[in-house]
């Protein structure tokens, strides 16, 4: 056991995976010497040689198609955009070629890959070093979208991700990355995809929270203790495919809903789990459900602390909602 | 097919081309015909005209070689040996099809014959390839990949990301380049600056080779040098082959934007009328010739037999072939 912040979890995960897997191997811009823009891949490249950790030219289509290919008959390249928000180059490819792979040669091809990126704001990167584009990708049948909190569900999701058959996009709360430590074993250790997380239990509202925002909607929570409104907390972890179960019984058992997230309002992920939660809970429901989210504008520059669904924002959703 | 390196063409060689290539015309006439019925739904492209290289092509490689092509796609699948049945009950979206009736004409695949397909988004597919070459060399395999797509392709952003990494990376791929002219309904000369595509290679590296692809026995030597040169660890190289599709762009395209003389003259290149010609030069006599023209009349009436009896694509198999493994609820 040893104190790792999130960039070294991941940066272990992808060590550990590498040495038990000859087929595992780690592309993108400057990955290899450089050790990656927020140096998550450093030391990989003096351990596991040119052949394994691959530096490519500024070109994310050719990353990502490439290691498309390269997943198509054994191997399982884990592929590095530098930002979340410069994938669009390479949306085509995970949009018409790696989630309709195994759809259009009806079930014979897989893809076996992960894309990595840190995504979301906090480090002042203004329109784009800072979006939260699960949403897009969630809505693509075919891709798998996880996004880990901490450390250590970081370093167990990647090696799950990696082992997995189906792409997932690997989505890095960049504000976390050198934002806190804690115990991550140093052997391998997997933890499941599709497994939320209740974070904290609660029994007068649910509220749901990934990556950065899981941190601001504790602090809420804890506000909210104080005004004896008892929050029961759900980090979903995986976000698509989904685990509703764990969602559900918690508002089945609260009655009330509050989702967070950075990306903005209109059509994000939050729209989904609200439709879910209210198709399946509706009788349950004592207050309509909320959404505390990034405003419908690019991300801003100057009034990030603003924009993002920070505990000042969050706490009276939560209040209002539970006292409705 | 499978020969790689041995350039050499003997007639029963050229005889056996002629029989694909004949195979592929007839498979697409007739795909055609049950198009016009309302049997093929969507889109249909139609290879005619540009057998020779496929079937050139397919002959160069060896069956463990790895083939990626754009949505024209039934000349190189059945060249490389997928059944007619497969094939066109895949045209007809059925459950026998190679891709169980989810992908169509535009997306043909075949695991047993490393072939990828069948790409519906033009330039999408060239990163994947040189992904494959990728795997192929990094697993020390003695595999070669071979990359068909369009002139029009060339223009691409993925078309340039591919060959950026496959000339850096020196990888064991061939790029073809079927140049027929036209990027859907527009002349090359009003979409791309320069008339040698090879100059494209230039800029990353590669090596070049360019050529008129009508004679089967041509694209061959030329891919065989080729393969031969990626097999080789030399690196990539990008061929441009100048052909013609005597049809439109897809069925729903009556190619208004060419002219009927301009056709005229292209089908005076007509690869099957060439290869036919050249056996009987060779001493084929024309009888032997319309046996084997006989027999693939037969082939394809049972592929067409075939799809039309065959059951229909499954829903299950739709909502069971989009992830490797799903969880319940979850969608």
């Amino acid at each position: 056991m040893a104190e790792m912040t999130l960039v070294q979890a991941i940066g272990d995960a992808l060590r550990v995976e590498m040495r038990d897997d000859p087929d595992v191997l780690v592309l993108g811009e400057d990955v290899a010497r450089v050790g990656g823009v927020f140096r998550v891949t450093s030391g990989l490249l003096d351990e596991f040689g040119e052949d394994r950790v691959l530096d490519t030219p500024l070109n994310e289509g050719g990353i990502i198609g490439t290691a498309i290919g390269m997943a198509l008959y054994g191997l399982r390249p884990v592929a590095e955009i530098q930002f979340a928000d410069f994938i669009y180059p390479g949306f085509d490819q995970l949009v018409s070629e790696a989630s309709k792979y195994r759809y259009r040669s009806g079930g014979e091809y897989h893809v076996p890959m992960v894309v990595r990126a840190p995504y979301g704001g906090g480090i002042k990167g203004g329109q784009y070093h800072s979006q939260s584009p699960e949403a897009l990708f969630i809505h693509t049948a075919g891709l798998k979208v996880v996004c880990p909190s901490n450390p250590y569900d970081a370093k167990g999701l990647l090696a799950s991700a990696i082992r997995d058959d189906d792409p997932v996009l690997f989505f890095e709360p960049k504000r976390v990355y050198r934002a806190m430590k804690m115990d991550v074993p140093g052997e391998r250790y997997t933890v499941p995809l599709s497994q939320a997380k209740v974070v904290r239990a609660g029994t007068d509202v649910t509220c749901v929270a990934w990556g950065a925002m899981l941190f601001e909607a504790a602090a809420a929570a804890e506000k909210c203790a104080a005004e004896r409104v008892s929050v029961e907390l759900i980090d979903p972890r995986t976000l698509w495919p989904l685990d509703l179960d764990t969602l559900l019984e918690s508002v089945e058992k609260t009655g009330r809903l509050v989702v967070v997230h950075e990306a903005p309002r209109t059509c994000g992920f939050g729209a989904e789990l609200v439709a879910l939660l209210s198709e399946r809970a509706f009788l349950h429901l004592e207050a309509p459900p909320r959404r505390v989210t990034g405003f419908d504008t690019p991300f801003p520059y100057t009034h990030e602390n603003e924009y993002l669904p920070l505990e000042h924002r969050i706490t009276p959703a939560l209040l209002e909602t539970a006292r409705y | 097919m499978a020969n790689g390196g041995d350039v050499a063409v003997s007639t029963e060689a050229l005889q056996a081309h002629y029989r694909m290539m004949q195979t592929i015309r007839r498979f697409e006439e007739e795909a055609a015909r049950a198009y016009a019925q309302g049997k093929i739904g969507g889109f249909l492209h139609l290879y005619i005209g540009q057998e020779a290289i496929a079937v050139g092509a397919a002959a160069a490689l060896r069956p463990d070689d790895y083939v990626f092509q754009t949505y024209r796609d039934h000349g190189t699948a059945l060249a490389l040996g997928m059944p007619a049945d497969a094939a066109m009950a895949e045209l007809f979206g059925k459950d026998t099809g190679c891709s169980r009736g989810m992908g169509g004409s535009m997306h043909l695949f075949d695991v047993e014959r490393n072939f990828y397909g069948g790409w519906g988004i033009v330039g999408g597919h060239v990163a994947l390839a040189a992904g494959a070459a990728f795997k192929a060399r990094y697993q020390r395999e003695d595999r070669v990949t071979v990359c068909f797509f369009g002139e029009g392709a060339t223009n691409i952003g993925g078309f340039h990301e591919a060959m950026s990494l496959a000339g850096l990376w020196k990888l064991p791929i061939v790029f073809v380049c079927e140049n027929n002219q036209y990027a859907m309904g527009t002349p090359m000369e009003r979409t791309t600056a320069i008339r040698d595509l090879t100059l494209k290679a230039q800029g990353y590296g590669m090596q070049g080779d360019r050529f008129e692809g009508s004679d089967v026995t041509r694209v061959y030597e030329h891919l065989c040098a080729a393969v031969d040169r990626a097999r080789g660890g030399e690196g990539p190289t990008f061929i441009e082959i100048e052909t013609y599709r005597f049809r439109g762009h897809s069925m729903s395209d009556p190619a208004k934007y060419r002219s009927q003389e301009e056709v005229d003259e292209h089908k005076k290149r007509d690869p099957v009328a060439i290869t036919r010609a050249q056996l009987i030069d060779a001493g084929v006599s024309e009888d032997a010739l319309d046996d084997v023209d006989a027999e693939v009349d037969e082939l394809i009436d049972a592929a067409i037999a075939h799809a039309d009896e065959a059951p229909p694509a499954k829903q299950q198999v739709m909502l069971d072939s989009v992830y490797v493994t799903t969880y319940p609820e979850a969608g």
